[in-house]
């Protein structure tokens, strides 16, 4: 066992671009070194359901053709953690369910069909919350997530999958999705950078859906740049969802510059909630200060809908997903359970084949479409909705972006919130409104408490990443937080081997 | 509480879902407290507010009415748990009038 793959491991795309391109490593090896560290240390955090190590290992060759004829993009050779519910033609995609336990899409995603064709290699399918709902990666069938700063404690939710994946140098980068802060919020609590783009920003064909009108794909990684990249890679109008913006995709990485003084930044007292960690408020106001000694002009926003955006959400998004769920029905693909008539069959399919989360949420979302019911709840969130975009409208009137903590609290032990479902929902209180307002948000790591990772959000006006990136990036280059590594890792490169 | 075990065999109906008896009972409480919480929503005045149901301001996005290619038939029948000749295959949908077999 030498240290060359753990050293692979460590590069960041943008040092891993220079270091292929420049033939000093090969792909083979850089997948190669993942593929090994998975291997060793997956056990532990149970970051994939499925690894593609033959499709990777073949990526991987093809990448190193592609480099050596010259003709390399920015994401050839990178290897990438792909959640699992996005379609990939040549992997199972479970949405960590078993109704989907066996199920081989017959097309790509978009984004995967975008990062295959640019030479991308496909690691594995990362753990998530079953069908993306939830908030600590407890609800997958399969297995929980374990989060590499400490792993009794959660890596936050859906998407820990991914960000454990990259937290632990499993994933170089990574694609999850954000429905209410699932990429945001297991970002902050794994110590990486993860964005949502705006609405309409990527392409969500492929992506199994759960709330049509705020899912999400964005990028996980360690840095602000390599996501940065990593979204370029993957945005863009898709003739395929017709929900995708015609609007040109700026070149992300050219916002990058480390300048932001006079941009007038936004706080909010709204995020500020009863229960919220000492720990955590005074690392966000330490980074806000960092970003006011940066230049940047601190100004004070009210946005005062913030807290109806949770009980919004929680009529919305299940609302949503009881219709897209209800394609699951072991007719055409997944779990059939047989029984005596055509609608036995669909109630035991779905009722064994859907965790407790997913029943709990197309119930909730049932009756709030139902006959009787449709206006007091499903027309009044869709009005509170308005009324929450509201908010950041007239805040975009007097301020380029607005700072937040990404969540109230630091990431909590495993089963700590899985008795009562509302104090789990209670996790994402700062990461919804964005969803719901359909504006993008990145969570960069901001410091810590308590030796877990804090985050600090930062959210700007449809189709603003530039502006997100700019700020993310100006406070990442000033504060390195990003030198700061999971202890847990130091330990399993001493444990001994299988 | 807000649903009755009623209510909730109800809603489970609609949404095809079959569920134990402590199911529909685990169910009633949590979901009458979670829709407690979501009673917040009275305290706001909306009669003037217009609902939003999309946050895009795209409407009607159509393409050229031209046929193009699709899946192959053996790759989506690949995944069907019962198949008859290029078919999905499903119980029956229609039955004699005093069965009760609506799906």
């Amino acid at each position: 066992m030498t240290r060359e793959f753990s050293d692979l491991t460590e590069l960041t795309l943008v040092q891993a671009r220079n270091a292929l391109d420049g033939r000093e490593i090969s792909a083979v090896d850089l997948t190669q070194s993942h593929l090994d560290r998975i291997e060793r240390d997956d056990e532990q955090i149970g970051a994939y359901l499925h690894v593609m190590r033959d499709v990777a290992v073949a990526q991987a060759h093809e990448a190193d053709r592609r480099i050596a004829a010259r003709e390399s993009s920015p994401m050839t050779g990178i290897p990438v953690a792909l959640k699992d519910v996005l379609c990939t033609h040549d992997a199972p995609t479970t949405a960590a369910s078993r109704i989907l336990e066996n199920f081989r899409p017959p097309y790509d995603a978009t984004v995967v069909k975008r990062l295959r064709l640019q030479g991308a290699v496909f690691l594995g399918k990362a753990n998530t919350d079953e069908f993306a709902m939830g908030s600590s990666n407890e609800n997958s069938a399969f297995k929980p997530v374990h989060n590499p700063w400490d792993l009794s404690r959660v890596p936050g939710g859906s998407s820990g999958g991914p960000s454990a994946a990259v937290a632990a140098r499993l994933a170089m980068v990574s694609l999850g999705s954000d429905t209410g802060g699932s990429i945001r919020q297991p970002a902050g609590f794994c110590g990486v950078v993860g964005l949502k783009p705006t609405y309409g920003r990527v392409s969500r064909l492929g992506l199994l859906a759960f709330a049509s009108s705020l899912d999400q794909i964005g990028p996980f990684a360690r840095t602000v740049e390599d996501a940065a990249i990593t979204l370029q890679a993957v945005s863009g109008h898709d003739p395929l969802d017709s929900t995708s913006y015609p609007t040109p995709v700026p070149e992300f990485r050219d916002a990058l510059t480390g300048d932001i003084r006079g941009m007038k930044i936004g706080v909010a007292r709204e995020y500020r909630v009863n229960g919220m960690e000492q720990g955590v408020a005074d690392a966000v106001d330490t980074a806000i200060a960092r970003l006011a000694s940066l230049g940047a002009e601190i100004v004070d926003v009210e946005l005062p809908h913030t807290e109806y955006a949770l009980p919004t959400y929680y009529i919305t998004a299940p609302a949503e997903a009881s219709a897209n769920l209800a394609r699951y029905d072991g007719v055409k693909y997944g779990l059939a359970l047989e029984a005596a008539t055509l609608r036995e069959t669909y109630e035991r399919t779905r009722g064994e084949g859907f965790g407790a989360e997913v029943k709990r949420r197309i119930m909730l979302g049932t009756y709030a479409l139902s006959s009787g019911y449709y206006d007091a709840y499903y027309v009044k969130a869709q009005k509170v909705r308005t009324l929450i975009k509201q908010d950041f409208e007239r805040a975009w009137d007097t301020v380029d972006a607005i700072v937040a903590p990404t969540s109230p609290t630091v990431a909590f032990a495993m089963g700590a919130r899985t008795e009562d479902p509302y104090q789990m929902y209670l996790a994402d209180v700062f990461t919804i409104p964005a969803n719901m307002a359909g504006i993008p948000g990145i969570a960069v790591p901001c410091g810590f408490s308590d030796g877990l990772p804090v985050s600090l959000q930062v959210l700007g006006p449809a189709f603003a990443e530039s502006t997100i990136l700019r700020i993310a990036h100006a406070y990442e280059q000033a504060e390195q937080w990003v030198d700061r590594r999971p202890p847990a890792l130091d330990q399993a490169e001493m444990a001994p081997a299988n | 509480m807000t649903l009755s075990l009623d209510d909730v065999r109800y809603v489970a109906e609609l949404a095809r879902l079959g569920l134990h008896d402590e199911e529909v009972v685990r169910l009633q409480g949590q979901l009458s407290s979670i829709l407690e919480h979501i009673t917040a929503l009275d305290q706001l005045d909306t009669a003037a507010i217009p609902p939003t149901a999309q946050v895009v301001t795209l409407t009607n996005v159509m393409r050229d009415d031209v046929a193009t290619g699709s899946l192959d038939r053996e790759d989506v029948l690949r995944n069907a748990p019962r198949q008859f000749e290029g078919f999905f295959e499903v119980h029956a949908v229609l039955g004699a009038a005093d069965e009760d077999i609506a799906p």
